[in-house]
């Protein structure tokens, strides 16, 4: 459920590092607490993300959620496929529901980051 | 020969939906005779020009009784307070007394128009004077107003005031800190005055982080939007501290008087050192929840914010006769007319009925009702936060969820198999599960029981025969909805092409 080449963040978001490129997503277990998504609110290409702020938002048939950014860094690229099929992000979290791909300004800022083990045990003791 | 009964089932289920009134009827059907003419006829054509019709309205035509079956069998597939108990936690869906519709409807009430000269509606300028005074005395605020059209209104008049009080001191400021546990109009109402959100995290206990919020507070701060006792159905603890700390740095203090059903005739907010609250008529004052309106949302605020107030106000001139008039520094019209005045004498009824003392012993009976029920289902369901609570109370379906995959949705749609209205679910956002439970102070102790046999038997069910639960609604006139697609391909208009 938490794959383990991902870096994760207690609000909930996977993050897959490829050189200095970052994609950035939420979890099986935020998706599973949302419930179904029916909206997905992204910010645009070119826009900047800091770390611990908000860069979008989620609406699920239960609630809207704000999605925290775990780095800093400027949006090189936005998932436009969840406009329409915001399922995805139920359907494949860690695949094609990812949200945006972050240019990291400070690849360094990811050691920070829990491991898919110290996510899971993070989780299991929220639950 | 005996013809035989058909034992096909109709085509309409009793319960089930029915056509729209434009499906229902044919084209020669009319149920109203318009009266002869009695003005002079014109040609539209010559009135109107090309702004002139060509096609005839799409109008349903129905005879009167079709009208009255149409209209009879929605009402029987609604559920609403007059059907059965309807715990709707943060709502409060109140019983609303028929006095008080005995009242709105006298002829010198419901005829009136808003332009009239005021000495033909002194009555009516003194109902809304006597609203507004016991309004002020239930909220220890002396300045009142009752445009508002609704809670949200309330709170968005409110803080226009605020930023106007703050401009007139020169001293425009940027932030509005807000709990974690409050209503999402707070943020909303924050943006659309212009300011920023500040969240402030909850305790363990439920209340205000004091720490973060004596951290957040500094002189950018323009208000603190609180709702006192909070959604969780707890009161604030350390409330004098938290308005003491708001006003020491030149912040204003708010309270969103959601909850004021809870303390009302009890304690009062302006006691409690806040500035301004807006009441929501419909959940403290027994006026019609009404699907979306008309509501009335007044606002109570300190002296030295009235002047601030929207007008023009009613007041009682010293010469004996009621009148209009508009504060000093007033922010404006804030809604057309005088507000929603039959939801005003309704809400007047109700404190005439109940009078000071029937107005606490409401309060009192409603957060009585509440810990009576969370000590029943203590055990069943986890508890969220285990104090003495007010008016409402949330517990927390994750044991379920765990242990036998059954969700608090699940739950909420068994309910309406044992004849009640769930409660509210998934709200507050911060405890997981959330079933959060309001009986107000009107149900016996008799139906609080049937309530809490019907949640524990399903917390019962949920480990015995999951699937059953996760099943239901069994009894309902529609399963269960795809409120996915409802969300996200909403179909709102009526379209005859399809």
């Amino acid at each position: 459920m938490y794959p383990s080449d991902l870096k994760y963040d207690k609000e909930h978001e996977w993050v897959r590092v490829d050189g200095d490129i970052a994609v950035i997503g939420i979890t099986h277990f935020a998706q599973d607490q949302l419930g179904e998504v029916v909206y997905v609110d992204l910010p645009s290409e070119g826009d900047s993300v800091v770390a611990g702020e908000t860069f979008g938002e989620i609406e699920s048939v239960k609630s809207v959620s704000e999605l925290y950014s775990p780095v800093n860094g400027e949006i090189v690229k936005v998932n436009d496929a969840l406009g329409d099929a915001p399922e995805t992000v139920n359907e494949d979290p860690y695949g094609e529901g990812w949200m945006i791909e972050v240019k990291l300004a400070d690849a360094a800022e990811l050691d920070a980051m829990l491991s898919a083990e110290e996510y899971e045990a993070f989780v299991t003791e929220e639950a | 020969m005996t013809e035989k009964l058909a034992h096909t089932p109709p085509a309409a289920p009793a319960r089930g939906p029915r056509g729209l009134i434009f499906e229902i009827g044919a084209p020669e059907s009319r149920c109203v005779e318009p009266p002869a003419l009695d003005v002079p006829e014109v040609d539209l054509d010559e009135v109107l020009g090309g702004a002139a019709r060509v096609e005839p309205p799409v109008l349903p035509h129905v005879t009167e009784v079709e009208i009255a079956r149409h209209y009879s069998h929605l009402a029987s597939m609604n559920f609403g307070v007059d059907s059965g108990s309807y715990p709707l936690g943060s709502c409060t869906m109140k019983y609303n007394p028929r006095v008080n519709e005995d009242a709105c409807r006298m002829a010198g009430f419901s005829g009136l128009h808003p332009a009239q000269p005021v000495e033909t509606v002194q009555g009516a300028l003194e109902l809304m004077v006597g609203l507004a005074e016991a309004l002020a005395e239930v909220s220890g605020l002396p300045g009142v107003t009752l445009q508002p059209a609704a809670g949200a209104h309330g709170e968005l008049t409110a803080l226009m005031a605020f930023r106007a009080y703050h401009a007139d001191r020169g001293d425009v400021r940027k932030r509005v800190l807000i709990p974690d546990s409050a209503h999402g109009t707070n943020p909303a109402t924050v943006t659309m005055c212009g300011y920023e959100t500040v969240t402030i995290p909850s305790d363990a206990t439920g209340g205000v982080d004091m720490a973060a919020l004596h951290a957040a507070l500094d002189t950018d701060v323009a208000a603190v939007m609180l709702t006192n006792p909070n959604t969780l159905g707890l009161f604030e603890r350390n409330i004098i501290e938290i308005t003491r700390a708001v006003h020491d740095v030149g912040a204003l203090a708010y309270c969103d008087g959601a909850n004021l059903n809870a303390i009302m005739g009890v304690t009062r907010p302006g006691d409690a050192g806040f500035d301004a609250l807006h009441i929501n008529l419909h959940k403290t004052f027994s006026t019609p929840h009404g699907g979306g309106g008309p509501g009335a949302g007044p606002v109570c605020v300190t002296e030295e914010l009235a002047p601030y107030l929207p007008g023009p106000l009613p007041v009682l001139r010293p010469d004996g006769v009621y009148d209009w008039q508009v504060p000093a520094r007033s922010i404006g019209r804030i809604r057309a007319g005088y507000g929603n005045f039959g939801v005003l004498v309704r809400a007047y009824a109700y404190v005439r009925a109940l009078g000071a003392e029937g107005l606490a012993e409401a309060s009192e009976q409603a957060v009585l009702s509440a810990n009576y029920l969370k000590e029943r289902l203590r055990g069943a369901f986890e508890l969220a936060y285990d104090r003495t609570c007010m008016h409402e109370f949330v517990l927390s379906g994750s044991r379920q969820k765990r242990e036998h995959g059954v969700r608090t949705l699940d739950i909420a749609k068994r309910l309406l198999d044992h004849g009640f209205h769930p409660p509210t679910v998934y709200f507050p956002l911060i405890v997981e599960e959330a079933l959060m439970i309001e009986p107000t102070e009107t149900e016996s102790l008799a139906e609080l029981d049937r309530f809490a046999d019907a949640l524990i038997a399903i917390a019962e069910e949920a480990a015995a025969d999951p699937d059953a639960v996760r099943s239901a609604p069994f009894t309902t006139p529609v399963r269960r909805v795809d409120e996915a697609r409802a969300a996200r391909t909403p179909d709102l208009r009526y379209d005859p092409a399809r």
